[in-house]
């Protein structure tokens, strides 16, 4: 099942804590808030995404299962 | 049994440490504060790391004083507070700080699974937590807290807790300036 | 195979009750109106287009007893057909609703208005004479841009906040208390109310659309055509000037299109959007009333999210900037405009960047000029109502 980053809008202040984890999928803007960069996680980044997952100081990073085309 | 009782006073002296240390950790966290050196998510995984040794250390504080019998403190007054025989005042204090540390750790752990706004509202309960095991170690301390070192150990974690608070009130962050809540 | 209709009209002449039966027959029973709905290919008239029949069978088969949300705000600042709908035929949009919360299953429905607005007078009068079984309520709802978003008026209705929610869930899985919450517009449910009496061929052949025409026409107001008519065809029945160059298609975030842009005015071909249409005068200044809109749609920003909180104002000063002809530094007004859509919890800034990016295109020539230093003689004056 793929899986791709997803912010929750309203709760993201801006941390930046999920793109110091994941810079291959997430970059900041001129604010700090995130830019979805990638809409796949590769395997090899998933254990990386869950840890942004929960290091995010408002709870505002998902990973969201993506349906096959 | 009386080496129980000294490892439960070292053990108290570091978890008011390590609370401390917590504590400013916290509070740099909600700052926001980076460096190269310790980025955001460096400095957010040091404060929960600390916040977990806190309680191994407050779990041998205060298992080794239920254990050694020389107080007479039982399970229950761990975590009721004010109900024990041996210094119940002070020791309450104790429990009830304990108390709310357990409420921030289990609310912390189910972060995602729990209401938002409930895990907010119990972390603001550390601005509670911290006074109190403060305020039960020096009333509690006996000799630890009239040593110079005691004394010494106790103002080096007041003032870093205090100064680590007040940058935080003063600081203020884009979103915070521009959103409605 | 016999010729469709084509003399039915959602808008009457503020018929009551017995006008309106007269007009336009018994309500009918029994039909799936599901089916026919997406047999007819009907899509929202709120703006988004979204496939009626689609969100009519998501609402009925989602878990949970279904509300229906009756959004007749009308928050676009140019838009005035759901007013003249509810005013001239206030009983087809209410057989609509009816039918609908019965092809559901509802519970309840909730009509939505903006706070005083005089059709709260029509629309009571109107449920009170109808006796319908299903309960329906009239809800204010505060007079600003973002108030009349679909999960905005959700948000309300559950928490006395009218500011949008983030989605997933939508409010057609779990809306009103949690239940599935059909949120719809006052033309669409009017459409529902036609298709259900004369069969989703006749849509298809002879449906029609409600247009509000503003700026350089000699007929302003609102206009109901075919589906589908193209712009060229609305425009010279409407009388529009001749030496226009230019229309915003959809609302204040709509689209700038030049005027020969021969595009039928439907869904599926056009950025139609809640069918505004306004005709840009020759004199004016189409990146004047860009600019203009934009600072209008920064105020109007909820203010939840950060891309468009701190986005909207950014873009409405360079585009200010750039209409009074002072340096602007255009590359990162385009960087900043590609990264408005879909980051915000609702689409106000996807808006946004839809009409200050279709204006830069539509009025190259000018941008040239204005960057040049030489803005248009008319570009201290806008034309575009706004509040």
């Amino acid at each position: 099942m793929a899986q791709r980053p997803r912010v929750d809008r309203i709760a993201c202040r801006g941390h930046g804590v999920c793109a110091e984890l994941l810079p291959e999928l997430l970059d900041l803007d001129e604010w700090g808030y995130p830019i979805v960069t990638a809409n796949d996680i590769p395997p090899g980044l998933r254990r990386r995404a869950r840890a942004a997952v929960a290091a995010c100081p408002a709870l505002a990073l998902r990973l969201e299962n993506v349906a096959a085309p | 049994m009386i080496s129980l009782w000294y490892a439960s006073r070292a053990a108290g002296m570091l978890a008011l440490f390590l609370l401390s240390a917590t504590a400013v950790l916290g509070a740099l966290t909600a700052g926001r504060a980076a460096s190269d050196a310790w980025p955001r998510f460096a400095i957010g995984a040091l404060h929960r790391n600390l916040s977990l040794l806190t309680l191994a250390f407050l779990v041998v504080h205060i298992a080794t004083a239920i254990i050694d019998d020389y107080a007479g403190v039982a399970w229950l007054d761990a975590v009721v507070p004010f109900v024990s025989v041996y210094h119940p005042f002070w020791l309450g204090l104790g429990a009830a700080a304990f108390d709310l540390l357990a409420a921030l750790l289990v609310t912390s752990l189910l972060r995602a699974r729990i209401n938002p706004r409930l895990w907010r509202g119990v972390h603001w309960a550390a601005y509670a937590c911290w006074p109190l095991a403060v305020a039960h170690g020096l009333g509690i301390g006996g000799n630890d807290t009239r040593s110079p070192l005691g004394i010494a150990a106790v103002v080096a974690c007041v003032l870093a807790v205090v100064i680590a608070v007040l940058w935080r009130a003063g600081t203020t962050s884009l979103d915070e300036q521009q959103r409605v809540r | 195979m016999y010729a469709q209709r084509t003399d039915i009209r959602l808008l009457g002449r503020q018929d009551d009750l017995q006008a309106h039966l007269h007009r336009h027959g018994p309500l009918p029973a029994g039909t799936d109106l599901v089916d026919m709905v997406t047999r007819a290919g009907l899509r929202g008239r709120g703006g988004a287009g979204f496939p009626t029949g689609t969100k009519l069978r998501a609402v009925a088969e989602a878990r949970g007893r279904p509300v229906v949300v009756v959004n007749a705000c009308e928050g676009e600042p140019i838009s005035a057909k759901d007013h003249a709908l509810l005013t001239a035929s206030p009983h087809l949009v209410l057989d609509g609703v009816v039918l609908a919360a019965q092809a559901v299953d509802a519970s309840g429905v909730i009509v939505c208005l903006h706070e005083g607005d005089p059709l709260g007078h029509t629309l009571t009068a109107a449920i009170g004479a109808r006796r319908e079984p299903v309960p329906i309520s009239l809800q204010a709802v505060p007079g600003r841009y973002v108030a009349s978003e679909e999960s905005a008026l959700v948000n309300l209705v559950n928490t006395g906040d009218a500011r949008p929610t983030t989605k997933p869930p939508r409010p057609d899985q779990r809306g009103v208390r949690g239940r599935p919450t059909l949120v719809s517009n006052a033309e669409t449910f009017a459409q529902l109310a036609l298709i259900a009496r004369h069969g989703p061929e006749w849509f298809r052949a002879a449906g029609t659309m409600l247009l509000t025409v503003t700026g350089a026409v000699a007929a302003p107001g609102v206009h109901e055509m075919p589906y589908g008519t193209p712009l060229p065809d609305v425009l010279a029945r409407t009388r529009a000037a001749r030496d226009a160059r230019a229309v915003l298609l959809g609302g204040v975030a709509g689209t700038w299109l030049p005027t020969g842009t021969t595009v039928q005015l439907a869904h599926e071909s056009a950025p139609l959007g809640v069918g505004a249409v306004f005709v840009l005068p020759a004199r004016a200044c189409g990146l004047a009333e860009t600019a203009r809109i934009s600072q209008y749609l920064a105020t109007e920003s909820a203010r939840q999210c950060g891309p468009c909180m701190f986005g909207l104002p950014a873009i409405a000063h360079d585009l200010t900037r750039l209409a009074h002809g002072t340096a602007t530094d255009a590359p990162r007004l385009r960087r900043r405009l590609a990264l408005l859509p879909g980051r915000g919890a609702c689409r106000h800034p996807d808006g946004a960047a839809r009409v200050a990016g279709s204006a830069l295109t539509v009025f190259a020539a000018d941008v040239a000029g204005h960057l040049a230093g030489r803005p248009c003689q008319h570009a201290r004056r806008t034309h575009i109502p706004l509040p």
